[in-house]
């Protein structure tokens, strides 16, 4: 499946200033550890010690927390759009 | 990106104002920045807070007591050099007791602390938005925006028109009218988005990402959430500088609980009290609790939940601060309750026939809830209770309008004002 990564600004400097990226895999899990392959710097900032995702950082599949789908596993298909987002706003 | 938009002019088109905000570091791995609208830390996403020099010369009580009676009376512990210029009047709400409010939870003594008369919008959302608003000066934003389920909506709205700014301010499209009409008076574009808080939440964060303006709880978070510090400031300063035994506060994203704990200890590192750290109690609606259910679990994550209740200002599934706030009260000691929506309608009642404080539904919870910790004796007879209320009835009537009886209607006849004595 291909989908289309969207980041926030403070990591486009480690993926040569694009903040939408191209990716494939059949899971959340699988899409993102394809662009953590061609941008290795981008895996400890998405990804903690335990290959699960940070508690302050959320990943939203087609406008839906991944939270209420399975987490990393959540399946994808082609077309769709992840876009990640730092959790700190709110209040 | 570069949005189309961007109405913020440069900042060689800013007057600066004579005083700076801050420099941040971030509170996950500890890395330094300097003074910037950015809430995330370039190096780990974590979440930034400001840096205080720890060598800055304090006030004393006296000193304190001697300022004008805002939230800017504690501006050491502000994160600006030198003294801002916006929203100068927010903060030092009444701290009023509550003695039939404290028989009824059985406590010695109860407190409310009432921001259900903030200046000029309210809610305590006055509070943050006066650093915000600050911060985004200093850094020369023109335009100010936010997220919010209400309170902060009509807070930014307001604070930008004294201001001379202008604002754009996104809510849930299914907002409380009273909160959607007193933030169009004050004349920002105000933008109804379809879909929860949590959705209006994520897609600032893009906008703060997209156009350069301030939004004052994405990046200029770390300036804005240190104005709800002040409330527990006051609190110790209106009991005569000392604490009060537990502390119960309503909490969304966590952020108000935060900073009371870290204002507390702030003022204790400072010696301006003497007494141990209150116990935090945190309260939630049962249909929106994620905080109260992490402290029942005793750690772990947040689980985030669709919201599903009345206490639209509390509707928040994804809490930024929700860990942080669990945290803050287990090492007090404290707990977390929730309450039904029909608990939280019976809270208002209670409040108001009690202490004469009308406050909307989230000051309901935090009633409700303090009634559930003294039943359940996490609260006791020795213990002195502030109730933090945080906004105003008159915002969210709809609850009311069938949880009250109809007043009767009579003629213009003394024999009739008679029957309705004989039998009340």
């Amino acid at each position: 499946m291909s989908l289309t990564i969207s980041l926030p600004s403070v990591l486009s400097r480690l993926t040569d200033g694009s903040r939408s990226l191209s990716a494939s895999g059949a899971t959340v899990g699988e899409a993102v550890a394809d662009v953590t392959r061609r941008f290795p710097s981008l895996a400890p900032r998405l990804v903690d010690d335990a290959g699960q995702p940070y508690p302050f950082v959320t990943f939203y599949l087609n406008d839906e927390d991944i939270r209420f789908s399975g987490g990393f596993t959540a399946p994808v298909r082609d077309g769709d759009e992840l876009t990640i987002v730092s959790a700190v706003a709110g209040g | 990106m570069t949005a189309s938009l961007p109405a913020s002019p440069g900042p060689a088109a800013i007057d600066r104002p004579g005083f700076t905000a801050l420099p941040l570091v971030c509170e996950n791995c500890g890395a330094q920045f300097d003074a910037e609208p950015s809430a995330i830390c370039l190096t780990c996403l974590g979440p930034l807070v400001p840096v205080y020099d720890p060598n800055r010369s304090l006030p004393g009580r006296a000193e304190i007591h001697a300022r004008p009676n805002s939230l800017w009376r504690y501006r050491e512990w502000l994160p600006f050099d030198g003294t801002p210029t916006l929203s100068p009047d927010t903060g030092f709400t009444p701290l009023v007791e509550a003695p039939e409010l404290a028989r009824r939870l059985g406590v010695a003594r109860l407190w409310v602390k009432n921001d259900a008369v903030s200046h000029p919008t309210l809610s305590f959302k006055d509070r943050v938005v006066s650093t915000a608003i600050n911060a985004a000066h200093t850094f020369g934003l023109d335009v100010i925006a936010c997220a919010s389920t209400g309170n902060l909506a009509n807070a930014v709205a307001a604070h930008a028109a004294r201001a001379g700014k202008p604002a754009w301010i996104f809510i849930p499209h299914d907002l409380e009218p009273a909160k959607v009409l007193a933030t169009t008076i004050f004349g920002p574009k105000l933008v109804r988005v379809r879909g929860t808080y949590d959705d209006v939440n994520r897609l600032c964060a893009q906008v703060a990402d997209s156009f350069g303006w301030g939004v004052v709880n994405v990046n200029l978070r770390a300036y804005y959430g240190e104005g709800s510090k002040t409330m527990a400031f006051e609190i110790i300063e209106q009991l005569g500088w000392r604490a009060p035994t537990a502390v119960v506060a309503p909490m969304a994203g966590g952020a108000l609980v935060t900073k009371l704990h870290r204002g507390f200890r702030e003022f204790a590192a400072a010696g301006l009290f003497d007494d141990a750290l209150p116990r935090l109690y945190g309260a939630q609606a049962a249909g929106c609790a994620p905080i109260v259910r992490l402290v029942e679990r005793g750690g772990g994550r947040i689980e985030p939940e669709i919201p599903a209740t009345i206490a639209r200002s509390l509707a928040i599934g994804n809490p930024a601060d929700g860990l942080t706030a669990a945290r803050g009260i287990a090492d007090t000691g404290g707990w977390a309750a929730a309450v039904s929506d029909a608990d939280l309608v019976a809270g208002i009642r209670l409040l108001a026939e009690t202490t004469g404080v009308f406050t909307e539904t989230a000051g309901g919870v935090t009633t409700a809830a303090a009634l559930h910790l003294a039943k359940t004796g996490r609260l006791g007879p020795k213990d002195e209770v502030v109730l933090c209320i945080t906004g105003n009835g008159l915002k969210t009537l709809d609850p009311l309008v069938d949880a009250l009886p109809p007043a009767p209607l009579i003629a213009p006849k003394l024999r009739e004002v008679a029957a309705l004595v004989d039998a009340a």
